[in-house]
């Protein structure tokens, strides 16, 4: 499955949940509000939660919803969220994998690693698998360069790869 | 060598992760100090200890402190920069998971000094345990009464909050991460007014990176006559932490005093990886122009390694042996600053594309005779004319490829092709 298109074309993609955030998710928002003396300033902390709530992606649902919440124009959130690298504003999948290629990986092989994950899921960088379980793109340097090359699954560090270490890890994700 | 280790000598103790652990190793003692001494004594002794700036610029902690001015008719802040996005740069993180109150510590003490109410801890998006641990840290902080209210029953009240960054290098400068942390894009501001005077939220902020912070609670507890016996010379003082990758045996960060030459943090790492010849080293990080091996000799702080044409940066260190292709390296160096020029000026946002369309060109043996000169007159146009340090880093690797490898150039538009194979690192 191809997933080129924008966001905004898919109105109701898979992972796109309907209705605004979950009661959980404005508890921790309200609870982030007194940290700091302007609403703006919840903007980067509230988009982590509002792509916890929307499966790992931003949908046009989820921007609306933020810039409602926190009352800033859609317009403004849609800015920052095209301008950071951990905000993806198309599905992914439900493991997310970032492969580090910079410098000191790219020393130590990591050009493999993307060649196995190609090779084992079958799909190319930023496409989802079919199943819908992962989906992997290349990344900037993740600060692991002594346990090189590495990969981060979802939230977590995988370090000192090697092509058969990645389809363990794979093997792995539900 | 016998150097006894002051910021990672808690690294590889589990208990350092508690409040009551790092306490019953010495911790908080600094503090506790601190509160009993004025505000202005900190920032002197911190001046004379010579400390400088760990993240990448090397200036006086001390000296921008001193910068914050006094009185209390506008709220103050401390943002942490523990954006650590340099590549080849790790130390840092290591700082955080395994030793997380000592920069709470060091936080507090500069808060003291400068009577910010405040601290926000900016940390990249990708580093969750890091801010998961330090979260849990702080939360064991507020509850033993080092934050909050009154901290250590001093009557000083100090906030402390975690701000997760989203991905984007560019935040790891100043101002971007004051822009990104009030809620923007994180494009750099124009300088002056400097985050001194108006800082986040348009209010007086010290910046400082976390090293630099983790140090201050041993400058404060042993004083700063003895942080500048550690180190080279009177500019160059103090323990530091160096994060070597690439073709090493050991990859990893080491502490030494500032000034180790490099021969010697090679030997400690157990050498080149599998024997093979150096060939070149990047000193600090992306950013810093490449030396080539003759360099091996050289001390590693900030004005001897200025001197060799190069920076001490963030004392990330690149080690790459003979089989490396310099274009391919420099390639994938001018890629990334393409990436991560934030647009905001023409000649770094059109330029880093350039630089790594052609370098890509080159390794792909479609390179042309000119095309040395013509890197160099990009980085001639790039070079003091953006607002902020990027546009300036991202042709340092690219004028030292030009510059010392020119050979390396020649040969690719030869050859028509990478006259380095392609070594496969794995057997499968």
């Amino acid at each position: 499955m191809s997933v080129h298109e924008p966001a905004s074309m898919k109105p109701s993609g898979p992972q796109q949940r309907g209705g605004g955030f979950s009661q959980a998710a404005l508890d921790e928002i309200n609870a982030l509000r007194p940290r700091y003396p302007t609403t703006e300033a919840l903007l980067l902390p509230v988009l982590h939660i509002a792509q916890r709530e929307w499966g790992g992606w931003l949908p046009d649902e989820a921007i609306a919803a933020v810039a409602a919440e926190l009352e800033l124009p859609v317009a403004k959130v849609y800015g920052v969220v095209t301008f950071y690298d951990l905000y993806p504003q198309k599905p992914v999948g439900r493991h997310r994998i970032r492969v580090c290629t910079n410098l000191s990986c790219q020393l130590r092989g990591s050009e493999e690693i993307m060649e196995t994950l190609h090779q084992e899921l079958g799909v190319g960088e930023d496409e989802i698998t079919p199943d819908g379980r992962c989906s992997y793109v290349h990344f900037e340097c993740l600060g692991s360069c002594d346990t090189a090359p590495m990969m981060m699954v979802d939230d977590e560090y995988h370090e000192n790869l090697t092509p058969n270490r990645v389809r363990q890890i794979l093997k792995g994700l539900k | 060598m016998a150097f006894e280790r002051v910021l990672t000598r808690n690294v590889g103790k589990p208990e350092a992760l508690t409040y009551k652990g790092y306490r019953q190793l010495g911790g908080y003692e600094g503090l506790a100090k601190a509160l009993k001494m004025e505000p202005d004594a900190i920032i002197d002794e911190v001046k004379k200890s010579g400390l400088r700036g760990r993240g990448g610029a090397g200036f006086s902690a001390g000296l921008k402190w001193s910068f914050i001015p006094k009185g209390k008719d506008k709220p103050k802040y401390l943002v942490c920069n523990a954006d650590e996005s340099e590549p080849g740069t790790f130390k840092d993180r290591l700082l955080m998971e395994f030793d997380p109150h000592q920069l709470i510590e060091g936080c507090a003490i500069c808060c003291w000094a400068v009577q910010a109410n405040t601290t926000y801890i900016y940390i990249r998006g990708e580093y969750t345990k890091a801010a998961a641990i330090l979260e849990q840290a702080i939360k064991e902080a507020y509850d033993a009464g080092v934050l909050g209210d009154s901290v250590m029953g001093s009557g000083f009240k100090l906030n402390m909050y975690v701000h997760r960054g989203a991905g984007a290098y560019i935040c790891g400068e100043e101002t971007g991460m004051l822009e990104s942390l009030e809620g923007k894009r994180g494009q750099p501001r124009v300088k002056p007014p400097f985050p001194a005077v108006v800082g986040a939220f348009g209010a007086p902020t010290v910046i400082n990176n976390v090293e630099t912070l983790c140090n201050v609670p041993h400058i404060i507890e042993r004083g700063a006559d003895w942080f500048k016996a550690i180190g080279t010379d009177e500019k160059n003082t103090g323990p530091k932490l160096y994060a070597i990758s690439g073709h090493v045996e050991r990859p990893g960060t080491y502490e030494y005093p500032i000034g180790i030459t490099f021969r010697e943090m090679l030997e400690g790492c157990g050498g080149m990886l599998k024997g093979r010849p150096l060939k070149a080293f990047i000193p600090g990080g992306a950013s810093a122009p490449i030396l080539k091996a003759d360099q091996i000799d050289i001390k590693m702080d900030f004005d001897t390694v200025a001197k060799a044409g190069s920076m001490l940066g963030s004392a990330a260190v690149i080690v790459m042996d003979d089989t490396t292709c310099m274009v391919r390296s420099v390639a994938r160096l001018a890629k990334f600053f393409n990436h991560e020029s934030c647009g905001q000026c023409t000649p770094c946002r059109e330029g880093t594309n350039w630089m790594e369309l052609m370098l890509k060109r080159i390794e792909h043996g479609e390179g042309t005779e000119r095309d040395g000169q013509v890197l160099l007159s990009i980085c001639g146009h790039i070079g003091g004319n953006s607002l902020c340090a990027l546009g300036d880093a991202a042709i340092g690797p690219v004028q030292s490829l030009v510059k010392g490898f020119q050979d390396e150039i020649d040969r690719h538009i030869r050859e028509k092709a990478c006259p380095f194979p392609h070594r496969r690192y794995f057997e499968n």
